[in-house]
């Protein structure tokens, strides 16, 4: 037992960091700026990111869960406006039925966002919410067609826009109707434990992508405490202030302890105790980072609560992230099933 | 990055899980019922007789020289089998190894380690708490002796101990944090009067007041040199801060499991907000295993005394406070009812967490002023 971190994993970290460091946005401004959002695509393009999760030749991904965890924590603590885990979850999710990954697809989910979508029929029920897509161009997403005891991947795809809340990544909204395409190349079904175990992915990410959040807006939140003065002094110098932010930080630890373990174990253990890893990081981390984003736009005072101020890009990153595959509440009920029994429905 | 046992490690956890299977004492909780003190002692030395204990502590004085996270096996271990979590002494021994000189730690480290000799740890004072350097106890030299007269509170063991690792003021006339040192005091001896403390959840055997009126202890058991009381002191504290060396892991893991257990007899004799605060308690039992696992890897690295013992310790306290919010939330009524109810006395015993070993509030001091660099007042 060893979790540190291997040399190789924390050279990653530390390119990840200074990559989405020099090109996220630092200013709520530059997210209007379309060559620095072009050029931190395409680094994140070039880096062969966004293949991580895909077909190593032998049916295992490129790279662990790890390192997929450690890019989106480098995403989340920059806020860094380029689509990643929603490409990774669908490149995973392709491995996973020996099929090549659809270019620019993501995932599509119902609309409570906690599991992927099914489709039974050959056009979409309900509307189907496509996650970190790419900003540009037709929006392409996965859904699960039952079959047996198992499900096959269909794509559906459409060019809706719209954005959602989190104005760092992309959600669109696929309308009912939409047509289902099967995914001609896949070699065999997705079993409940392959879905299990994706969802484990989905529930590390999620997670990493929160605690990367809660590292920068603390960041910028100590770092405006040591500037802001009142009664002529800084105002990290109050106690009040200094608890807050020792709180924040004390969570954000106990949630990054948390979220290493799921992106293991999606590599490493049996579906079913990755994906109970995954829910009790989620769970820790949801509502962490949803404390932290509010001490930090607290500490901001009234600079907090305006659009100028880059604290609510971290609070509506991590309202998406929070909910993308569940929030708290949701993992508590399923933890509550698998670990006492309780049947869904019982109130 | 790897969670996985060695193959080392995945031995040590077959050979104690099967020595657990058939030693387990079936002890009540300590924080809950005075019957465990009766018979701590046997369980320390029978853990140790076994090999079970002091694992990452010098082999020469009887310890194992494992790398640290042997202890989060053992950890998960005795919470899986409902067993009594480890005795909780490491910080002393941190203390001992970092500060002591080599006759000090041969005359005390084997007796410490193995459970022969029984210890406690005479800090805090009535006057002196948050504040501790502001202690008034007093050690004066008297030929080869110091001579000690005070007053300790909060001193957990007091009365079984036969030793008290104590801080006293050996130099008054320099500033407050210079001129306190070290002393392995012996506590059978006259000179020293014990005065137990009832907890608000009625355990009696666990905190106590000591009176020093006049009591002798050689000066050649100072710990450390005249004057380093206060660093040694914040060695102490900083691993007493840490989960990772107490060992409380498994005592909140037992709880959640107990309480998991309860609900999952019937399910539906519970309400969601119960059944609710019962995942809750494992998500944070579950986070505090993983930070432990995580802390005790760095360990690798060296030993770091440093300021992160008390993001630990604010993290174990948020744990043994949900732990014992949901006992309390299931038990409902019947905490009420029933004044022997255990799980009102793990509620009312979580209360200490947030004050023992430091308070939350010097914790966050702590992290604020020297993790995060905000400016002191």
């Amino acid at each position: 037992m060893d979790t540190r971190e291997t040399p190789e994993q924390s050279e990653l970290r530390r390119t990840a960091r200074r990559l989405t460091r020099e090109l996220g946005p630092r200013t709520v401004a530059a997210l209007d700026d379309s060559k620095r959002r072009d050029r931190l695509a395409e680094a994140v393009r070039d880096a062969g990111w966004l293949e991580l999760r895909q077909d190593d030749g032998d049916g295992a991904p490129l790279a662990s869960g790890i390192e997929a965890a450690i890019i989106t924590d480098a995403l989340g603590e920059a806020v860094a406006d380029v689509s990643f885990a929603g490409p990774v979850l669908a490149a995973d999710l392709a491995r996973r039925v020996g099929a090549t990954a659809v270019d620019g697809a993501v995932v599509g989910f119902a609309p409570d966002l906690f599991d992927a979508a099914v489709v039974s029929g050959p056009t979409t029920t309900t509307p189907i919410h496509a996650i970190d897509c790419a900003a540009a161009g037709p929006t392409r997403a996965y859904v699960l067609a039952p079959e047996g005891e198992g499900y096959r991947l269909a794509t559906v795809e459409s060019d809706v826009d719209g954005n959602g809340t989190d104005l760092t990544r992309t959600v669109r909204t696929i309308p009912v109707g939409t047509t289902c395409v099967p995914v001609e190349d896949q070699s065999r079904l997705l079993s409940r434990a392959d879905l299990e175990a994706w969802t484990a992915l989905g529930l590390a990410l999620t997670s990493s992508d929160l605690v990367g959040g809660m590292r920068g807006v603390l960041d910028l939140a100590v770092a405006y405490a040591q500037e802001r003065k009142q009664y002529g002094v800084a105002i990290g110098t109050f106690q009040a202030v200094q608890h807050l932010l020792a709180e924040g930080h004390c969570l954000m630890e106990g949630a990054f302890s948390a979220a290493l373990y799921p992106s293991w174990a999606v590599d490493n253990l049996g579906s079913d105790e990755a994906c109970s890893a995954g829910r009790v990081a989620k769970a820790y981390s949801a509502r962490a980072a949803r404390t932290v984003c509010e001490t930090a736009v607290q500490v901001y005072g009234g600079m907090g609560n305006t659009w100028e101020c880059l604290v609510h890009v971290y609070l509506r990153r991590a309202l998406l992230s929070s909910q993308w595959f569940g929030d708290d509440g949701r993992q508590l009920q399923q933890l509550q099933r698998t670990r006492m029994g309780v049947l869904d429905g019982l109130s | 990055m790897d969670f996985r046992d060695s193959p080392a490690e995945a031995e040590f956890r077959a050979r104690f899980r099967s020595w657990i299977a058939e030693n387990n004492p079936g002890l009540p909780a300590s924080s809950t019922d005075d019957a465990y003190w009766a018979r701590q002692a046997e369980w320390h030395t029978a853990l140790y007789d076994a090999g079970f204990f002091g694992l990452s502590w010098p082999a020469r004085f009887g310890g194992h020289d494992l790398p640290s996270v042997f202890d989060v096996i053992l950890d998960e271990e005795l919470a899986a089998a409902s067993a009594p979590p480890r005795p909780s002494l490491g910080y002393l021994v941190q203390g001992i190894t970092t500060h002591a000189n080599e006759a000090v730690q041969q005359r005390f480290l084997p007796g410490l380690i193995s459970g022969r000799e029984r210890w406690c740890q005479g800090f805090s004072e009535p006057d002196a708490g948050s504040d501790l350097a502001a202690l008034r106890t007093t050690a004066t030299r008297d030929g080869d002796d110091y001579v000690i007269d005070g007053h300790k509170i909060w001193t957990s063991y007091s009365d079984v101990a036969d030793w008290c690792f104590l801080l006293a003021r050996t130099d008054p006339s320099v500033p407050k944090h210079k001129g306190l040192s070290a002393f392995a005091v012996p506590m059978k001896q006259p000179g020293i009067e014990q005065f137990p403390l009832r907890m608000i959840n009625g355990i009696t055997k666990e905190f106590g007041q000591v009176a020093f009126d006049g009591a002798r202890v050689a000066a050649e058991n100072m710990i450390g040199e005249p004057g380093e009381g206060w660093r040694i002191a914040m060695t102490i504290v900083s691993h007493e801060r840490e989960p990772g060396e107490v060992g409380y892991v498994s005592r909140y893991a037992k709880t959640v499991k107990d309480l998991e257990a309860t609900v999952r007899n019937d399910p539906a004799a519970f309400r969601s907000d119960q059944r609710e605060a019962v995942a809750w308690a494992h998500v944070q039992a579950e986070m505090l295993r993983l930070h432990v696992r995580r802390r005790l890897s760095e360990r690798l690295d060296g030993p770091d005394h440093g300021p992160g013992g008390s993001i630990d310790k604010l993290l174990m306290t948020w744990v043994e406070q949900s732990v014992g919010n949901a006992a309390l939330t299931v038990a409902g009524s019947h905490s009420v009812t029933d004044e022997d109810d255990v799980a009102l006395k793990i509620y009312l015993y979580s209360r200490a967490q947030s004050v023992m070993g430091g308070t939350s509030q010097i914790q966050k001091n702590i992290i604020a002023q020297r993790i995060l660099g905000l400016p002191t007042s």
